[in-house]
């Protein structure tokens, strides 16, 4: 964290500063001259962005983000289709980088009348869960979501195609990722975690190498949803073909962690129940290459499992709920086939979720609440947010990820020693 | 038309029940129907650019811009509504659908481009503030008909003026309403509000109106907040009616692609 924190946030006040009074009318004034010119509609924001650990970890640094970061975002239709560009820059203190990121470089149309196609890089969303995905096996980025980041970082770009056929019987969606894209998950490089090797919590002293998935065809990814809204009743069929998200597998003659093969079945389904929204969702996941389950270096087979209500519980004031499940499958042999020693996993891993939202002062703050509990592993993750919009362009926020468990080897338990808060300054235009 | 105050949207829904209202006299009925109609079922299909300016008691103001496109699968019953918000910055490309329904809850979705996520709304309690402004929901999306006792109050010279309450007092912060409505458009030209103690303390009106290929519409309306001191006035520009706007425009498939109709 060379920069610093008061660095970032000077800077962020600087460019910020730049861009208001006469110079946000200018903005303005070049945004409608640029759309009117080019028909070209540009955005985006200039953010300051820092949290620290809320206790010492061994192997991480105090700060648990730092950073600065510019994003542009660029439209334009082009003959019957729209081209998006949306790009980061980012000054990250904390990993002392700086990096431009593109976030999305695709174009959109409509090759037939009843049929889109998005090609490029994109975010890509579906399945019914609140911050819980089973079908939604698109790329996830857990730093960014662990570190207090904006929600949108949580979701990982893909470099895909995406066609979409609207029929009556029913819509299909279609996304082929030529090139395996997975989830930036946690590998001990900001956040510190369970090494199973180890046996033990590691971070920056312990980074693991990963197995690259690279090669067309062998290494791509395919996903399908087939959906149909009912008068307001939605349900769909998905499936998914291509690899584990997080390296769930470890090649024990190269120490490298691996992405083992994986094919998901699921459904769907969502609609209004009791004054609010109720919806279901499950999915088989097939661990291909550990269908046996007695592979002790893949993660076996699973069924997932969840159902979740969301109601206004007053004005302005709206909770939900969700119950979450992983069922092991073949959990005899993964018994047995655990090294001695080895914390083993339970056949069933329960998880709760609780999300409350409060709007005050005219829907202009917004203090959000979201937990996690898995009563099966003995620890929580709890997110609790406040954010202000100033004015039209000025938003402040401050919130923390708070990890707690009974033990340090549990998904949110190995977390503790990252329980952080943030703050963050932004001004969009 | 009275549960509905005054037409915030020239496009806005309003709910009407087929049911007719027994204890009303057939006057009352008659021009509930007419301003319904008047309101809220102008033309097919249309589409306005909405401005919002919000003040609040210091003075201080916040700007919305949205484009609203709105679909009648019939004349007085079900419609959809296609909501593309433009600013503030941070809500930019996000979109609002609404399925309204005479007999059932509505269906609510938002769109958020950043995720690529579409959330399903609980469509429960109406009377929040849209987007912020001193607007409800229900004043954009109307009042389900039957949740007052509507009578016809007095004749004024240009306006039948109707007294409305409401039938489950518990559910909402007035005790009852009057709406003004024009004799000769029949818009709905105001609203005020009497809270329980039936003191007026909010106003709901419109500013201005003009005639849109023959369909008299509020082009400026103003809701006046006594309570909190603050206000929000609401410009409509660019409305069309009759674009030829297919139902298909109201699903999940132009949510991830907004329509031609929304752009500049």
């Amino acid at each position: 964290m060379k920069l610093g924190f008061a660095r970032a946030v000077g800077l962020a006040l600087a460019a910020a500063g730049l861009a208001t009074g006469v110079a946000r009318a200018e903005l303005q004034t070049w945004k409608d001259g640029l759309y009117d010119a080019y028909a070209i509609d540009l955005g985006g924001f200039v953010e300051a962005r820092n949290g620290w650990r809320l206790q010492n970890d061994p192997h991480e640094k105090d700060a648990s983000i730092a950073e600065m970061r510019l994003q542009l975002e660029a439209g334009r239709d082009i003959g019957r289709g729209s081209l998006k560009l949306k790009g980061d820059l980012l000054g990250d203190f904390v990993t002392d980088d700086y990096t431009a990121l593109l976030r999305e470089g695709n174009f959109l149309f409509s090759p037939l009348a009843a049929m889109d196609m998005k090609l490029g890089r994109q975010v890509l969303t579906w399945g019914t869960g609140d911050l819980l995905f089973i079908n939604d096996l698109f790329p996830k980025d857990w730093k960014s979501f662990f570190i207090g980041r904006d929600d949108e970082y949580l979701k990982a770009p893909s470099d895909a195609v995406k066609a979409s056929y609207f029929h009556e019987l029913a819509n299909v969606d279609l996304v082929f990722v030529p090139f395996f894209n997975p989830s930036d998950h946690i590998n001990g490089e900001r956040l510190s975690y369970w090494n199973p090797v180890l046996g033990e919590t590691a971070g920056q002293n312990y980074r693991m190498d990963e197995e690259e998935r690279s090669s067309f065809g062998h290494d791509s990814e395919f996903a399908l949803r087939l959906a149909k809204n009912y008068g307001g009743t939605e349900v769909a069929l998905y499936h998914y073909t291509g690899f584990w998200k997080t390296p769930e597998g470890l090649n024990p003659a190269a120490m490298e962690l691996i992405y083992p093969r994986l094919s998901v079945y699921g459904a769907s389904g969502r609609g209004q129940l009791w004054g609010g929204i109720a919806n279901i969702e499950t999915g088989f996941y097939d661990s291909r290459q550990d269908q046996d389950g007695d592979d002790p270096m893949l993660r076996n087979s699973e069924w997932r499992f969840l159902a979740g209500f969301e109601r206004e519980l007053a004005r302005d004031f709206t909770g939900s709920m969700q119950y979450y499940v992983e069922w092991m499958q073949d959990y005899e042999a993964y018994k047995e086939s655990v090294t001695a020693g080895s914390p083993a996993r339970d056949e069933f891993r329960h998880l709760f979720t609780l999300r409350l939202t409060k709007l005050l002062m005219n829907q202009n703050l917004i203090v959000s609440f979201f937990a996690y509990y898995s009563p099966s592993d003995q620890d929580c993750y709890l997110r609790p947010k406040v954010r202000y919009r100033i004015d039209d362009q000025w938003t402040i926020e401050a919130g923390g990820n708070f990890f707690y468990g009974s033990d340090d080897f549990t998904f949110f338990g190995q977390f503790e020693d990252n329980t952080n808060a943030y703050a963050s300054l932004r001004w969009s235009f | 038309m009275m549960n509905k105050t005054v037409s915030l949207l020239p496009l806005a829904t309003f709910y009407l029940c087929a049911a007719t209202w027994a204890s009303a006299a057939p006057a009352v009925d008659e021009i509930v129907d007419k301003a319904n109609k008047a309101a809220y079922y102008a033309g097919n299909d249309g589409k306005a650019n909405v401005t919002m300016t919000i003040t609040d008691s210091q003075g201080r103001t916040r700007n919305r811009e949205f484009v609203i496109l709105r679909h009648d699968s019939r004349d007085g019953g079900e419609q959809q509504f296609y909501v593309f918000f433009k600013k503030p910055s941070d809500v930019r490309k996000t979109v609002f659908l609404v399925h309204k329904y005479t007999d059932k809850d509505d269906n609510r979705w938002m769109y958020l481009p950043d995720l690529d996520l579409v959330k399903r709304i609980a469509a429960s309690d109406k009377r929040t503030s849209f987007m912020g402004s001193h607007f409800f929901y229900e004043d954009v999306s109307g009042r389900g008909i039957n949740e007052d006792k509507h009578e016809l109050l007095k004749e004024e010279d240009t306006f039948y003026v109707l007294k409305n309450t409401p039938k489950d007092p518990v559910s909402v912060e007035f005790s009852s309403y009057l709406v003004w409505v024009d004799k000769k458009t029949f818009l709905p030209m105001k609203a005020e509000y009497a809270d329980k103690a039936d003191k007026p303390y909010r106003i709901v009106e419109a500013l201005e109106v003009e005639d849109v290929q023959g369909h008299p519409t509020v082009t400026k309306s103003r809701v006046q907040d006594f309570t909190s001191g603050g206000e929000t006035v609401a410009e409509f520009a660019n409305i069309t009616y009759d674009l030829g706007l297919d139902e298909s425009i109201f699903t999940e498939r132009y949510l991830r692609k907004p329509p031609r109709e929304v752009h500049r």
